[in-house]
C-alpha cells in the first residue's frame, strides 16, 4: 500500500465540464457566422477578425506579465470576446480598430475589473460601443470595395449587394428583401448578417447545455412584442420578421445578452433581463437616433444585473410558500 | 404511477454495474474489533464492560448515554482487550471498546429467538429497536428508537422506505432489496403497527427495476404498502427531497420529516428493526459494497460492526492497481480514507478505491456565473452567491442567503465548470454558524 493517499472533503468527483470547455463550444458555434462574414465580405474581414481575436489574446497576456498575476489553466474567453468584437465590426474598417477596440475589451472593461468573472460589462460589446461613440462614421460605413473575387472581396462585391444596412433601409421606407436578411445576403457587421448561421451556432450552444433560451426568448418575445405596440406597422409579419432579422439582434440575443458574466444567474432572473433587452432595444429602434440598439440595451442592462439578481433570489426549498403545514 | 422527483439535482457517473450483481458474502472479522461510542448523532453511548472482562455476541459494551443516543452491541465473542481512543472514518480518534475475537461467536441467551410481532405492544415494540441500538444507517446515524417516537404519532401519515440509494457505486441497498425483501417488507408492517394512520411506502430509484419488480410482486396484497419508483437523479436519496418526492410536501432545515406527517427508514434500518423486533437480533451487521475501479473483485459483504476496513479490502481481492484516493462510503458524500485500519460502524456503507483521484487532476478557476449550481442545487440556494461570503467569512450573508439551508449533498460542486470548491466551503460555513449559535 502505498503511504500517501489524497484526503479531501467530499464530493469526490467532478464533471467534465470545464470553463475552456465551454469556451470551445461557444467559439465553435460563432464559427458558421464567422465563416459565412469571410464568404460574404472577403478577406479583409478575414484579417479584422484575426486582428480582433490577436489583440485580445496579446492584451491579456500583456497584461498579465505586467501585474505579475500567475494565470491558471488558459480557458479560451480571450478568444471568445476578440471574436465577438471582431465580428462586431463593419469588414470595411481600418485594422488598427479592432486592436484600440480589443485591447479596451480587455484591459479596460475585463482585467482591470479583476480579470475573469468579474466585469459587469460585456467586454466586446463595450469595446465596440467604444469604437462606435470614437470613430461614428467608420463604425457606420459598410462599403464594400468593387473588385472582381470572392476571395479578396466577398461575395457582396460580387453581387453588388447594397452597402446600407437592411435595418437603415427599413427606416427610410425603402424596400427589403426578407429572405435576403434570413440568409444573410444583406449589408451590415462581419457576424450578424446571417440569421440561419447564428441559430445554427445557436441549437448547437443548446445541444451542448451552453446556453439555456430563456435569456433569448425573453428577449426576442419581448422585442416582438414591443414592435407589434409601439413600431408603428401594426401587426405587419413581414416587417416584424425583418425586425428580429435585421441589425445584431440574432446575435446579441443568442450570444451576446447570453454571455454568463454580465447577465444574472438566477433562472427568473434571466427572464426579466431579456424583457429588459426586449424593451430597450425596441425603444432604442422606433425612437432613437439610428437603426440599431442592440449593443446600447445590451451593456446598458449589464448594469442592471445586481438589481434584477437581488430581486429575483430563489425561495429555498421548504421555506415559505408551498412549505407543508399540517392541518 | 407517475415518478416521483424533485428539482435540481445532477447525474455523476453511478458505477453501480462493478458491484450490483454480486450476491453478498458473509466476511468473518479475523482480528480485533473497534466499537467507538459514538457511531451516532447524539450523546455518546457509556461504556459498561471493563478491560479483560469477556463478552458475548450481543451483549451490550455501551449503554445509551441520554434520550438521543444509542447502545452499542458487540458482534463477536471475546474478551475486552482495551478501552481506548481510536482512530474513526472522520479522521478523528474516538472513545472505542476493543474486543479480541475468540471466534466462538458464542450469543448472549435468547439471541436470535423468534418473536410473533403482531402481539407486540407499541412499547414493546419502540424498546426492542431501542435495545438493539438501532440508528439511521443512511449516513446519519440518527437514533432510530427517537425517530420512531414523534411528538405527533397520530400525524404521521406517511412511513417511507429509504430505497433510493442515488449515490453512486453503492450497492449495499439494492443487494438487501433483492436477498431479504421479506424482511424488509416485514420491518415495514412493524414500522406501520405503531402509526395506526400511515401508508407504508417503499420509493425505489427507476435504475432498480428488478427490486421494485420483486417488491411490487410481495407487496401485491399489503393494502397498507406501496412501492413507488422514482427518477434516477442524485440526490434522491436526500431526506427532504424523499418525501417531497413521495408527498409533495416541502419541509425545510429545521423542520423533522414529522413535521411534514412522514417518518423516514433506510434499507437497512428497516430491515435490522425486523431483525431486532421479530428475531432478536441487534445491530451487529452492515452490509458494506467494497467497490471502485481500483479494486481487483468489487463485491457486496454482509460483516460484522468493528470489523477493520483493511479485512474489507482484503476480502475483495486487494487493489487492482494503487489507488489515489480511498472513500468511506459514495464518491458524492463519503469521506476520503488515509488509513484503512479504521472501524465498520453502524453508519458504513461502502468502501471505495478509485484510481484518479478527479479533485486534484483539476485546479480552481474564477466563477463564469453560469448558474449551473443553481440549476443543480436541490435546496433552491444560490451557491454561487453562498461561496464569495464564505470567502470573506461573512456568515451573516450566509444566513441570510439561505446557506443553512445547503444540504452538503455535493451537486453544485460536481457540476462547477470552474472547479470551485463550493460544498466544501459550505460544510465548514455551516460549522462556523452552527458553533456560534450554540454558544450563544
Amino acid at each position: 500500500m502505498k503511504a500517501l493517499y489524497h484526503v479531501s472533503a467530499s464530493p469526490h468527483v467532478r464533471s467534465n465540464t470545464t470553463t475552456a470547455g465551454i469556451m470551445r463550444d461557444v467559439v465553435i458555434a460563432l464559427t458558421p457566422a464567422c465563416l459565412f462574414g469571410i464568404w460574404q465580405f472577403g478577406f479583409r474581414a478575414f484579417l479584422v477578425l484575426l486582428v480582433s481575436v490577436a489583440t485580445c489574446v496579446a492584451s491579456e497576456y500583456l497584461f498579465y506579465r505586467v501585474v505579475k498575476r500567475q494565470k491558471g489553466s488558459y480557458e479560451c474567453s480571450a478568444v471568445v470576446t476578440g471574436l465577438l468584437l471582431g465580428m462586431n465590426l463593419p469588414a470595411s474598417v481600418p485594422l488598427w480598430m479592432p486592436v484600440i477596440g480589443g485591447v479596451f475589451a480587455i484591459i479596460v472593461v475585463k482585467e482591470l475589473y479583476g480579470g475573469l468573472g468579474q466585469n459587469f460589462m460585456n467586454p466586446a460589446l463595450a469595446g465596440r460601443c467604444f469604437l462606435l461613440v470614437c470613430f461614428a462614421s467608420r463604425m457606420a460605413s459598410f462599403t464594400v470595395e468593387k473588385g472582381s473575387g470572392v476571395f479578396l472581396n466577398g461575395a457582396a462585391a460580387v453581387d453588388g449587394i447594397s452597402s446600407a444596412t437592411p435595418l437603415a433601409l427599413i427606416k427610410e421606407g425603402a424596400e427589403y428583401s426578407l429572405s435576403d436578411m434570413f440568409f444573410g445576403f444583406t449589408g451590415g457587421v462581419i457576424g450578424e448578417t446571417s440569421t440561419l448561421m447564428i441559430l445554427i451556432g445557436a441549437a448547437y450552444m443548446v445541444v451542448r447545455g451552453v446556453i439555456s433560451l430563456r435569456i433569448p426568448l425573453a428577449y426576442l418575445g419581448s422585442f416582438a412584442v414591443f414592435m407589434l405596440l409601439f413600431g408603428g406597422h401594426g401587426a405587419d409579419a413581414s416587417y416584424l420578421a425583418a425586425q428580429l432579422c435585421g441589425g445584431g439582434l440574432m446575435l446579441g440575443a443568442f450570444f451576446m445578452a447570453t454571455d454568463y458574466v454580465t447577465s444574472p444567474v438566477t433562472p427568473v432572473g434571466r427572464i426579466v433581463f431579456g424583457i429588459c433587452l426586449g424593451v430597450l432595444t425596441g425603444i432604442f429602434r422606433v425612437f432613437g437616433s439610428g437603426a440599431e440598439g442592440v449593443s446600447y440595451a445590451i451593456i446598458f442592462c449589464n448594469l442592471l444585473v445586481p438589481l434584477i439578481e437581488k430581486i429575483t433570489m430563489p425561495r429555498a426549498f421548504g421555506k415559505g410558500g408551498k412549505q407543508y403545514v399540517r392541518k | 404511477m407517475a415518478r416521483g422527483t424533485f428539482r435540481g439535482g445532477s447525474h455523476p457517473y453511478d458505477g453501480k454495474e462493478l458491484s450490483k450483481d454480486k450476491p453478498t458474502t458473509v466476511l468473518l472479522p479475523k482480528g480485533e474489533l473497534v466499537y467507538p461510542v459514538s457511531q451516532h448523532i447524539g450523546a455518546p453511548a457509556k461504556i459498561i464492560v471493563e478491560k479483560g472482562e469477556h463478552v458475548l455476541v450481543g451483549q451490550k459494551l455501551a449503554e445509551a448515554g441520554g434520550f438521543v443516543s444509542a447502545c452499542v452491541v458487540s458482534s463477536v465473542s471475546g474478551t475486552v482487550k482495551a478501552i481506548e481512543p481510536r482512530l474513526m472514518v472522520n479522521g478523528t480518534m474516538a472513545e472505542s471498546v476493543v474486543v479480541e475475537n475468540d471466534g466462538a461467536y458464542e450469543t448472549v441467551p435468547g439471541f436470535g429467538e423468534k418473536r410473533d410481532v403482531t402481539k407486540l405492544s407499541k412499547e414493546d415494540i419502540r424498546n426492542y429497536v431501542k435495545e438493539a441500538g438501532i440508528v439511521g444507517m443512511g449516513g446519519a446515524g440518527f437514533p432510530t428508537h427517537v425517530k420512531l417516537t414523534p411528538k405527533n404519532e397520530d400525524e404521521i401519515d406517511y412511513v417511507i422506505v429509504n430505497a433510493a440509494e442515488c449515490e453512486p457505486y453503492l450497492t449495499s441497498d439494492y443487494r438487501m432489496m433483492l436477498e431479504e425483501t421479506e424482511h424488509l417488507i416485514g420491518g415495514l408492517k412493524i414500522i406501520l403497527q405503531l402509526f395506526d394512520h400511515a401508508q407504508g411506502v417503499i420509493a425505489v430509484e427507476d435504475n432498480k427495476p428488478e427490486a421494485i419488480a420483486k417488491l411490487t410482486a410481495l407487496t401485491e396484497k399489503e393494502e397498507r404498502i406501496s412501492v413507488r419508483p422514482l427518477k434516477t437523479k442524485y440526490p434522491q436519496g436526500a431526506e427532504r427531497m424523499l418525501i417531497y418526492a413521495v408527498t409533495g410536501r416541502q419541509i425545510n432545515s429545521s423542520m423533522l420529516p414529522a413535521d411534514a406527517g412522514c417518518i423516514v427508514n433506510n434499507v437497512d434500518s428497516v430491515i435490522s428493526i425486523y431483525l431486532a423486533v421479530a428475531e432478536s437480533t441487534p445491530l451487529i451487521r452492515r452490509i458494506i459494497t467494497v467497490t471502485g475501479d481500483a479494486v481487483a473483485d468489487p463485491r457486496n459483504f454482509v460483516v460484522r460492526t468493528g470489523t477493520q476496513y483493511s479485512e474489507l479490502l482484503e476480502a475483495a481481492g486487494g487493489f487492482r492497481e494503487e489507488p489515489e484516493k480511498i472513500i468511506s462510503g459514495g464518491p458524492m458524500m463519503g469521506q476520503a480514507l488515509y488509513s484503512l485500519e479504521v472501524p465498520v460502524t453502524k453508519t458504513s456503507s461502502a468502501l471505495l478505491a478509485l484510481k484518479k483521484d478527479e479533485v486534484a487532476a483539476f485546479a480552481p478557476g474564477a466563477c463564469i456565473h453560469c448558474g449551473r449550481c443553481i440549476a443543480a442545487c436541490p435546496g433552491q440556494v444560490v451557491p454561487q452567491k453562498l461561496y464569495p461570503a464564505v470567502m470573506r467569512s461573512d456568515y451573516e450573508t450566509f444566513e441570510k442567503l439561505n446557506g443553512m439551508e445547503c444540504c452538503e449533498c455535493g451537486s453544485c460542486t460536481f457540476v462547477c465548470p470552474a472547479k470551485l470548491p463550493l460544498t466544501q466551503a459550505f460544510k465548514q460555513a455551516r460549522k462556523s454558524v452552527l458553533d456560534s449559535r450554540r454558544k450563544k
